[in-house]
């Protein structure tokens, strides 16, 4: 399989597999990243894998841009097989529509359906983490049924709250700390994917899967009061801790 | 962990940082770290401290600091005139500081940010391998933001070695420091998305001047200038940063991310600026022109070991006094 390779700079190389959001080539990328976790290559400092490319930091003084890139082509050729990722599967409750979601009815409104429907195909799907970034935490999600697809706001609003569930586009994802935005906001977790004090700081990985789990008001606040108090860990947000391999 | 530095001021920006927080870019961290890494590490050099210790990073109106136990100081970088009590204090020098002594800046000549290294380090908790302060996100530096009137620096232990007067007075020789001048030339290798845009974009990205503006900060440095074309759009798939990484957004002028930089960006990337060049930017304040001039992935590695070579001679030079 021929990769593209792409310098970014003395610092940076960008290896391309493809030119789409596909989780084939999702997989793809999952898979050379494992192979890179496995190995260990002088001067690599670190990576950070996306929708279609792993983007390698290195430092120059201790690789050529050649060298590295021939290092790079041989590990993907080498095909000895890397151990199998085992997939974490998240479910995270979200309270729906209200102060918390205010664009819900916007959305069903775009998509002729109701609120309940969008609440429903929303939290009906499995959602796979193609890449974190933009902000600490910040899931790039695919998955989402193209039914409640719905356009940006045409004027950003200046605060989205932590935990705020959006939907721009095809795109759904989850505010990890308090940013302007233009996504359509329909709910709000109180899990907190992003925690600066917290022992990872960040919750997901690229690869994890989530589901969103619909809860009252009510629920919300008790959820979120435990988690204070660590009454609830993380780990219990875990669905069956860990699954096969999503196949789509 | 002694408390060592009082802020009697916090001056316009004031930050702890090192060379940033590395390995933490795919969970979406920001990397943050010194805007200049070479006046910073130049910097902890003079003091006596390995060159990546965190310093604070001082922005165009310095802060007022008090001392309140002698320290081993050197300022580097800017020059923002300052000032050792009433008297001028040199820049890139190693100087002794009594207790009670006060640190003030008044009018930037040249440059925008300033090192302040204080041997043994401005010791904040290490978060996630760095004590570099991202405000955003809250994390590292003091309380994850920037420094405020009455906070209250601690400063790492002191290797005594660096204490006995034979190693006091040393300083940068004149003709080593770097000039911060209002015109500058950053060098850039394309891509990686310079088919985004038109050949005539591209090439007039390297020949044209482009100003800096006053939306330029830790994130990214706007920058004005001759438009730069797209050939079909300037969104592109969700896509890694580096350092120096020049995206155009659709109104076409380019923007250099910088150390706060998001890791991953949805606009096309014209070049990267090549590492040996960055602290040029970081010393440019608005209204200063900007070069780009092209050159192979090669010649950017070359920059790099001639800059970590002149590093090199400066410690060897300092450990060997």
């Amino acid at each position: 399989m021929t990769l593209r390779f792409q310098p970014l700079g003395d610092t940076g190389v960008r290896i391309g597999f493809g030119e789409a959001i596909d989780p084939a080539i999702h997989r793809r990328i999952r898979n050379f990243t494992r192979k890179l976790e496995q190995t260990s290559i002088p001067g690599i400092v670190e990576w950070v894998p996306t929708y279609c490319a792993i983007t390698i930091y290195y430092r120059p003084l201790d690789i050529s841009y050649g060298d590295l890139l021939e290092k790079l082509r041989q590990l993907n050729e080498n095909d000895r097989s890397v151990s199998k990722e085992a997939v974490r599967e998240w479910e995270l409750p979200v309270t729906y529509g209200g102060s918390q979601g205010p664009d819900l009815k916007e959305v069903a409104r775009h998509n002729g359906l109701t609120s309940e429907d969008v609440v429903r195909i929303h939290s009906g799907a499995r959602y796979r983490v193609y890449m974190l970034g933009f902000v600490p935490g910040f899931p790039y999600l695919g998955g989402m049924p193209d039914r409640i697809a719905t356009p940006r706001m045409e004027n950003p609003r200046p605060r989205i709250p932590a935990g705020s569930v959006g939907i721009a586009g095809p795109q759904t994802g989850v505010y990890p700390l308090e940013t302007p935005g233009g996504w359509r906001i329909i709910g709000r977790t109180p899990v907190r994917l992003y925690d600066p004090h917290r022992q990872p700081p960040v919750l997901l990985k690229a690869g994890d899967t989530i589901r969103f789990r619909p809860v009252s008001e009510e629920a919300y606040s008790q959820i979120q009061q435990k988690l204070e108090r660590e009454e609830l860990r993380l780990e219990d947000l875990l669905y069956g801790a860990i699954s096969d391999e999503m196949d789509s | 962990m002694t408390q060592a530095i009082s802020v009697i001021k916090s001056g316009l920006l004031t930050t702890v940082q090192d060379l940033g927080r590395i390995g933490y870019q795919q969970y979406g961290m920001v990397a943050a770290g010194a805007m200049d890494p070479l006046a910073l590490q130049v910097g902890n050099l003079l003091v006596g401290n390995p060159r990546g210790l965190a310093a604070l990073e001082i922005t165009l109106l310095g802060p007022v600091l008090r001392f309140e136990r002698p320290c081993t100081i050197a300022l580097t970088g800017a020059d923002l005139s300052p000032r050792l009590n009433e008297s001028p204090m040199p820049m890139w020098k190693r100087v002794s500081v009594k207790k009670g002594q006060k640190l003030s800046f008044g009018t930037p000549r040249e440059g925008v940010r300033t090192y302040l290294c204080v041997q043994g380090g401005i010791d904040v908790p290490v978060v996630m391998g760095s004590r570099s302060t991202y405000i955003k996100g809250e994390v590292g530096g003091l309380h994850g933001r920037a420094l405020q009137s009455e906070d209250q620096l601690p400063v790492g232990k002191t290797d005594d070695r660096h204490q006995r007067p034979g190693v006091r007075g040393i300083q940068l020789s004149r003709k080593y420091r770097p000039c911060y001048g209002r015109e500058i030339r950053l060098r850039a290798v394309p891509g990686p998305q310079e088919e985004a845009f038109t050949d005539e974009a591209v090439e007039r990205f390297f020949r044209e001047p482009y100003q800096v503006t006053t939306q330029s900060d830790r994130m990214g440095y706007r920058l004005d200038g001759p438009k730069l074309s797209h050939r079909s759009g300037a969104d592109i798939i969700s896509d890694a940063t580096a350092p120096g990484s020049v995206q155009v957004p659709a109104e076409g002028q380019p923007i250099v991310l910088t150390a706060d930089r998001q890791t991953t960006g949805g606009y096309a990337k014209i070049a990267t600026v090549i590492s040996a060049d960055l602290f040029r930017l970081a010393q440019a304040g608005p209204g200063c022109q900007v070069r780009f001039e092209r050159v192979s992935v090669d010649e950017a590695r070359d920059a790099a070991i001639e800059q970590e070579q002149f590093l090199r001679t400066i410690e060897y030079g300092i450990k060997g006094k």
